[in-house]
């Protein structure tokens, strides 16, 4: 019976972590589907998210709930100025060497956010909140928020990516870079929006990240191998899939607390990781590759 | 005085320059070589670094150990351990391509560095493990020299040996068919190559010389604790050596990491005479951000890198041996 409660109790973190990672997955799947390189900077872009957000809230004085639209302005901004700047001009050459370039980004975006506001642990909100029990269970409301907020955000990207001219782009893209291109679909104006869509995702995630826990410098890097573990999950390229992948990856962690030292979550992401890469390298649904 | 604080410095500018252009080789036969993407280089450094230490420290009440084993014993012992751990993963990941690898080995790299953090009983955890010597300081002090410099002695004959073998590597057959399977994988297939091999024994020489590397950061500082493997310090100064220096190229590899450490350890002098005093705690992301963009910098601009690989000596027909 403890062990049902303690299940039940795990999976409702599980969730929570999950509709985080979700967000986070479906941007670097997107990336992958329209640039064909694993985007290691997104955690960081994460980061940025969160802190922009906690900047805006901390100007303005407004509500907690509005460092999501900033935060997302702000991380989309960063992403478009970063692929402006040097992905753009990298990107006729090999995929891996964007990768590279990523990588190199992820510790630029890190060290900038350092810069400006310093090594210290920041928080949304010093309120502490009474959580609702229900039988032996305790639901703390932060989590029923974060988790309407995710769900809010991917229903807003599915409506986007399947009712509008430019969201069926940005699938034939990802579906068929060759078939897309011969169809006159504005590859470059497509390319913008995915790293504008890719960074406002980004951004959910480390303001979701932010109000569950607190806001540190690393606080992108240490949920980055989780993300990928989910979006290779759900079938890299593959946007839905990140969904499921990122719900699966985030039970997996929490519940794996019952067994192992909670410090070996991110571990847990990284074995289900290699064990679908050597099994099944397409991922749950079949991705692009 | 002054002089020899200068001096002291210069040791250990050189030593820390020998031991990244050992990792640096060893980064360049996987992916300079062989366009394997291994981006948990600090993994392999920090296997090396703790096989080598768990291996020659005295018994310790706080983790393994206690075998005192010599120093040689030591290193060997880590390029072993590192290239069994390389075999391993590049058996793992053999079929992947290459984001799926970069993301792998730094999934692998990360879960060490977790492991080496919360295992006590193997490595002390965060307090680190101590009392690793420095080699044959016994000879060296014999002699008259220092710890130190006798450190670098064995750092440098270190890296000669592996430039020395890596060097042979590239221009020997085996070396041929690993730029072959980099450039066109069906081909080197279609002329019999076994693709598969080749690309394993590559990625386990890599593995074992990053071992090298650590077992060799290891005694030089005396002291292991998991923030030495970073990705920031363990893989990605390495990769931006490497791709500075020109990847393909050992000689590229050893310039690269002189003159990348040249510009890493010389911003720390020069923030912290530049910098005012309210800024001082800025100097270390200030430092990151140079080493980056310096690196976007030359994916733009000099993708090649400094000096560019060039192929070796195309070998005359009727010198090829008996398939004349």
């Amino acid at each position: 019976m403890e062990l049902l409660v303690d299940l039940l109790q795990l999976s409702i973190y599980g969730i929570v972590l999950g509709s985080i990672l979700t967000l986070g997955a479906i941007g670097v799947s997107m990336i992958f589907g329209i640039l064909r390189f694993a985007h290691f900077a997104h955690g960081d872009l994460m980061t940025v998210g969160a802190y922009v957000g906690f900047s805006f809230l901390a100007l303005t004085g407004l509500p907690v709930w509005w460092a999501l639209p900033a935060g997302m302005v702000g991380a989309a901004a960063t992403a478009l100025l970063v692929d402006r700047i040097v992905y753009q001009r990298i990107r006729r050459t090999q995929p891996v060497i964007l990768l590279i370039s990523s990588f190199g980004m992820a510790l630029i975006l890190r060290s900038v956010v350092q810069l400006i506001w310093g090594p210290q642990v920041y928080s949304y909100s010093s309120d502490i909140q009474r959580p609702w029990r229900i039988g032996d269970i305790t639901i703390i409301p932060n989590h029923v928020w974060i988790l309407l907020a995710a769900v809010l955000i991917v229903a807003a990207l599915h409506l986007f990516l399947t009712r509008t001219r430019m969201g069926k782009a940005m699938r034939a893209m990802s579906d068929n870079m060759d078939l897309a291109l011969v169809t006159g679909i504005p590859a470059e104006r497509v390319i913008m929006l995915t790293w504008l869509l890719g960074g406002a995702l980004a951004a959910g995630a480390g303001v979701l990240l932010g109000m569950d826990s607190r806001l540190t410098p690393t606080m992108g890097w240490n949920i980055l191998l989780p993300v990928f573990a989910a979006a290779i999950l759900g079938g890299i390229g593959r946007p839905y899939g990140a969904i499921a992948g990122g719900m699966i990856i985030g039970l997996a962690m929490e519940i794996s607390t019952l067994f192992i030292e909670p410090s070996y979550k991110p571990a847990v992401a990284f074995v289900i990781m290699v064990a679908v890469l050597i099994v099944r390298p397409q991922g749950i649904f079949k991705g692009t590759l | 005085m002054e002089l020899s604080g200068i001096a002291a410095y210069l040791v250990s500018f050189l030593t820390f320059v020998g031991i990244y252009a050992i990792l640096a080789l060893g980064l360049n036969m996987q992916w300079g070589f062989t366009g394997q993407f291994n981006i948990g280089i600090a993994g392999f450094f920090a296997v090396g670094a703790y096989a080598s230490a768990i291996l020659t420290v005295p018994d310790s009440p706080w983790h393994v150990g206690g075998f005192g084993a010599p120093f040689l014993v030591g290193i060997v012992g880590a390029m072993v351990v590192s290239g069994l751990f390389g075999l391993l993963i590049g058996w793992i990941t053999a079929r992947l391509r290459t984001d799926y690898l970069a993301i792998a080995t730094i999934g692998i790299a990360e879960t060490l560095r977790l492991i080496i953090a919360n295992e006590t009983w193997l490595t002390h955890g965060v307090r680190g493990m101590t009392n690793i010597e420095r080699p044959f300081a016994g000879f060296f002090e014999a002699l008259g020299l220092s710890s130190a410099v006798g450190m670098l002695i064995v750092v440098a004959a270190c890296l000669v040996a592996v430039y020395f073998l890596v060097e042979r590597a590239r221009q020997a057959p085996w070396g041929r068919v690993l730029r072959a399977i980099r450039d066109n994988e069906i081909a080197a297939e279609a002329v019999g190559k076994n693709v598969g091999r080749f690309r394993l024994e590559a990625f386990v020489v890599g593995s074992a010389i990053m071992g090298l590397g650590g077992a060799l950061y290891a005694h030089y500082f005396g002291f292991l604790s998991p923030e030495a493997f970073l990705p920031l310090y363990g893989t990605f100064l390495v990769w931006v050596m490497l791709i500075a220096g020109g990847s393909g190229n050992n000689k590229g590899a050893l310039l690269g990491a002189a003159l990348i450490w040249s510009i890493w350890s010389g911003s720390e002098f020069l923030m912290s005479a530049t910098l005012p005093d309210a800024w001082s705690g800025q100097a270390g992301p200030l430092r990151v951000i140079l080493i980056g963009v310096l690196l976007q910098v030359i994916l733009i601009a000099r993708p090649q890198g400094l000096l560019p690989e060039q192929a070796p000596k195309t070998v005359p027909f009727g010198k090829a041996g008996e398939r004349s």
